[in-house]
């Protein structure tokens, strides 16, 4: 959750080095809002967090001692559905942000309500899998270090896919509630950033976890 | 910009409005305060193991207590003392000396203090119920893994780190959002004060160094909470896993300690030399070299546990190609001092020791760097020597000499320089008499975190040296600790710029008003207050008239009460993997509470009028 501060007076003494030509309400020295610069940055240190868990899992996910092995238990057919279904929320999220710098109040409530609802169905996807290879595989989070660093890495993608559902449903009840005087477009791009994100992630993961046991 | 004066009042004083104060100066104050009191913990931990080792066979406290110490010592000075001091300068000063009415996220800004607070309470919580982490301030699996360490001691250290990691990453990406985004009109890049450079590394170092030693906290506590096997060789897990994990993050580390001494021992030395800093666009090149190539040299750590030729000597090549930005700096430091009207204050003799102490800890680093002799040296007094010495009489020292010069800043009064010297002498002399016969241990091959020793291996003067050493040092904290009550209260009235400094901060009025600057400067020169006071040939100029001021376009951000109580959500989410002994119920009722409260205060905090 980001701070909504203005950026103070800094831009008002005339910081604006040729960020005049963009429609931003508060000029910063790199003519950037503040927010959208800070969910970038903290874009960069979530790609060394994703990045180090996957690297944990490239390390581990042959070692495991006793319990099934990666390509016994993924399933592909599943796992392509709800990787489809997230890529089509981040497509709804470029309408959600269109329709609100568009002044468009039902179509941009409508678009992020989608967003919404293809997270949730992705963490849906994502708990008949878990529960799949619970029950089914006899997999555990225990069970060895393939499904220890499988659940820890899709487990911490899944988190951050809830906190996004969480933002985007935050996002829709302000709309309905406020209606037409809220197109804060900016929380908007700054919660799309990090909604694009994620699916980035997810589909780095989708290749190395579950396409990489083919090759 | 919404020129609205703030319309609603509220107090100014008392303890509330700093519970919910989101000015940077006071959070900077409170980083401040809490991390000397933290080093007062961890300074008694220390005297209490060179009490220990002062005599061989001593048995003045148990092996179990030492090792705990050795723990608390290290995280506490590291986590507790030297990162939050450092941020409670980048919290003061950095919107001052950019020219900035405040940092880019206020809230988000006490929302880190208090991260930080709950964690370092929770770290120094494991002394009250005498569970303190016996691990080292490493963690080394699989010590920590509950088979070893079945006790909560652990968790203390896990939950700690994990807590303050959280506090350090909002700041950093808060400062790194600030400098590049807030700066005055006309202050490019490289007319940024140099200790606004060291401020940017050390935030790009902490966003992208932390998130790997939050994903080995996750690791380890995954293995003691729900019995993965990530760090249990039984499992299938690796141990060099972690120690490897912790110094991809813990290398990095060093140099956030480090870069914002360096920042501040630049400002110091220019000022009292009276000459701008020799080589400033090298030293900013020198500074983010150091934190580039800080990544690229975690594994000279662990040269001796086996990781082969080839890994080895690239590790080795890039240490030592990272003492030449270094070198660089020493020299340009040297030659900032040669020639200049230098005067000896106090914050001067800190930050001239300073070259001498780094010096000392950069060379015996650099023997480091070479994996034989670093097999020699390993875990030896001698890396225990190196390493004080980078850091106690390198980021230390630059601390100190950072609080004599800004003080009259912050507080409106000079500190006492006969006491300040004084305090400098002891401490100058009890480090030096503490740490420097730690290289001849070393060498004599006494082992690091050794609770005591037999009288017959020839450690027992050296050992007693050092001990003596750390009495003077305790003395000498006595005194600041004097000075400071003293100064606040009795000492010289300061005035905007008692030094005749060269930055932004020193045309505020001592201390600054609550919105920093009336009008928001234009900046046209590298140490432009220096430039606003002076002519080029050095005869001075008369101060230009203060632009027109109107109050009403002042804008200050409502205090909340929000941070700490968001702060307090995520302390809820730790505590409650303490609790397991007291029931599934109650441990996982209070991690979700937690997490509970996180999520609401997130929704007070965004619905409500900054």
């Amino acid at each position: 959750m980001l701070d909504s501060q203005h950026t103070g007076s800094a831009g008002t003494a005339g910081t604006i080095h040729g960020a005049g030509q963009e429609a931003h309400t508060h000029p910063t020295n790199t003519g950037v809002d503040n927010r959208k610069f800070a969910m970038w940055t903290l874009i960069a240190s979530e790609c060394f967090l994703f990045g180090t868990l996957i690297g944990n899992y490239l390390i581990h996910k042959n070692r495991g001692i006793s319990g099934p092995k990666p390509h016994e238990v993924y399933q592909i057919d599943i796992t392509t559905l709800s990787t489809f279904d997230l890529l089509m929320s981040s497509v709804a999220m470029v309408f959600a942000l269109y329709y609100c710098n568009a002044r468009r109040l039902r179509l941009f409530q409508f678009w992020t309500g989608v967003v919404a609802l293809g997270g949730l169905i992705f963490l849906g996807f994502q708990y008949i899998e878990f529960s799949h290879f619970v029950l089914k595989e006899d997999l555990g989070l225990t069970r060895n270090i393939f499904a220890s660093s499988f659940y820890l890495l899709t487990g911490c993608h899944g988190a951050h896919v809830t906190v996004g559902v969480i933002w985007m449903l935050s996002i829709l009840i302000t709309s309905l509630i406020k209606g037409d005087k809220w197109f804060n477009s900016t929380m908007v791009e700054v919660a799309g950033l990090y909604w694009h994100f994620v699916d980035v992630v997810w589909i780095i993961i989708f290749t190395v976890v579950y396409l990489f046991v083919y090759v | 910009m919404s020129a609205s004066a703030h319309s609603q009042s509220y107090s100014k004083t008392g303890l509330w409005s700093w519970i919910t104060t989101v000015d940077h100066k006071r959070i900077g104050i409170l980083y401040a305060c809490s991390a000397l009191a933290f080093m007062v913990i961890a300074g008694i931990d220390a005297l209490l193991m060179r009490s220990q080792l002062a005599l061989p066979d001593n048995g003045l406290i148990s092996a179990e207590t030492y090792n705990g110490l050795v723990t608390m010592h290290g995280t506490s000075m590291i986590f507790l003392f030297i990162m939050p001091l450092s941020a409670g300068f980048f919290n003061f000063f950095t919107p001052l000396m950019i020219g900035a009415p405040d940092v880019a996220f206020p809230r988000l800004n006490a929302l880190s203090f208090w991260i930080f607070l709950f964690g370092g309470l929770l770290l120094n919580f494991s002394y009250l119920i005498g569970q303190m982490p016996a691990v080292g301030w490493f963690a080394y699996a699989n010590l920590t893994l509950r088979q070893y360490s079945p006790t909560v001691s652990v968790d203390f250290w896990v939950w700690g780190i994990q807590i303050l990691g959280l506090a350090s990453l909002i700041a950093a990406i808060n400062f790194f959002t600030t400098i590049l985004n807030m700066r005055a009109p006309g202050m490019t890049l490289l007319k940024m004060p140099i200790f606004i450079w060291a401020t940017l590394v050390t935030q790009v170092l902490l966003i992208l160094a932390l998130p790997v030693i939050t994903v080995a906290c996750v690791m380890l506590s995954f293995d003691r909470a729900f019995g993965t096997g990530f760090f249990d060789p039984g499992a299938g897990g690796y141990v060099l896993m972690w120690e490897h994990l912790f110094w991809v993050f813990g290398h990095p580390e060093v140099y956030i300690l480090i870069l914002p001494g360096m920042g501040i021992v630049s400002e110091i030395l220019a000022t009292f030399s009276r000459k701008p800093l020799f080589g400033y666009s090298v030293m900013v090149y020198s500074t983010c070299a150091i934190g580039f190539l800080g990544f690229a040299v975690w594994a000279h750590h662990m040269f001796t546990v086996g990781m082969g030729p080839w890994a080895n000597a690239l590790f080795s090549a890039a240490t030592m190609l990272i003492a030449i930005p270094t070198g660089v700096k020493i020299f340009n430091w040297m030659s900032t001092l040669w020639g200049g009207k230098i005067r000896f204050t106090t914050a001067a003799l800190y930050a001239i020791s300073f070259i001498a102490m780094f010096t000392f800890g950069g060379l015996s680093g650099i023997m480091h760097s070479s994996p034989p002799i670093d097999t020699q040296h390993h875990d030896t007094y001698f890396v225990v020597a190196h390493f004080h010495y980078v850091l106690y009489g390198g980021a230390v020292m630059a601390l100190f000499g950072g609080i004599y010069y800004w003080f009259p800043k912050v507080t409106g009064r000079l500190m006492n320089e006969t006491l300040g010297k004084i305090q400098f002498w002891l401490y100058m002399v009890g480090f030096n008499l503490t740490f420097f016969p730690m290289h001849f241990l070393g060498v004599q091959g006494m082992p690091r975190r050794i609770y005591t020793y037999a009288p017959d291996r020839g450690w027992n003067l050296w050992n007693l040296i050092c001990t003596m050493g750390a009495y003077l040092t305790a003395i000498g904290a006595f005194l600041f600790a004097v000075n400071v009550f003293w100064s606040l209260f009795k000492g010289k009235i300061a005035g905007n710029d008692p030094w005749d400094a060269r930055t932004l901060e020193w045309s505020l009025p001592s201390p600054p008003l609550e919105h920093n600057f009336d009008v928001i400067p234009t900046v046209t020169h590298l140490d432009e207050w220096w430039h606003r006071k002076y002519n080029e040939d050095g005869t001075r100029k008369v101060l230009a008239p203060a632009p027109h001021f109107d109050p009403q376009t002042i804008h200050l951000p409502n205090p909340s009460y929000w941070p700490i109580v968001l702060a307090f959500g995520i302390l809820l989410i730790g505590t409650g993997f303490f609790l397991p002994s007291f029931g599934h119920v109650i441990s996982i009722g209070t991690s979700v509470t937690g997490a509970l409260v996180v999520l609401g205060s997130a929704f007070g905090w965004s619905y409500e009028k900054a």
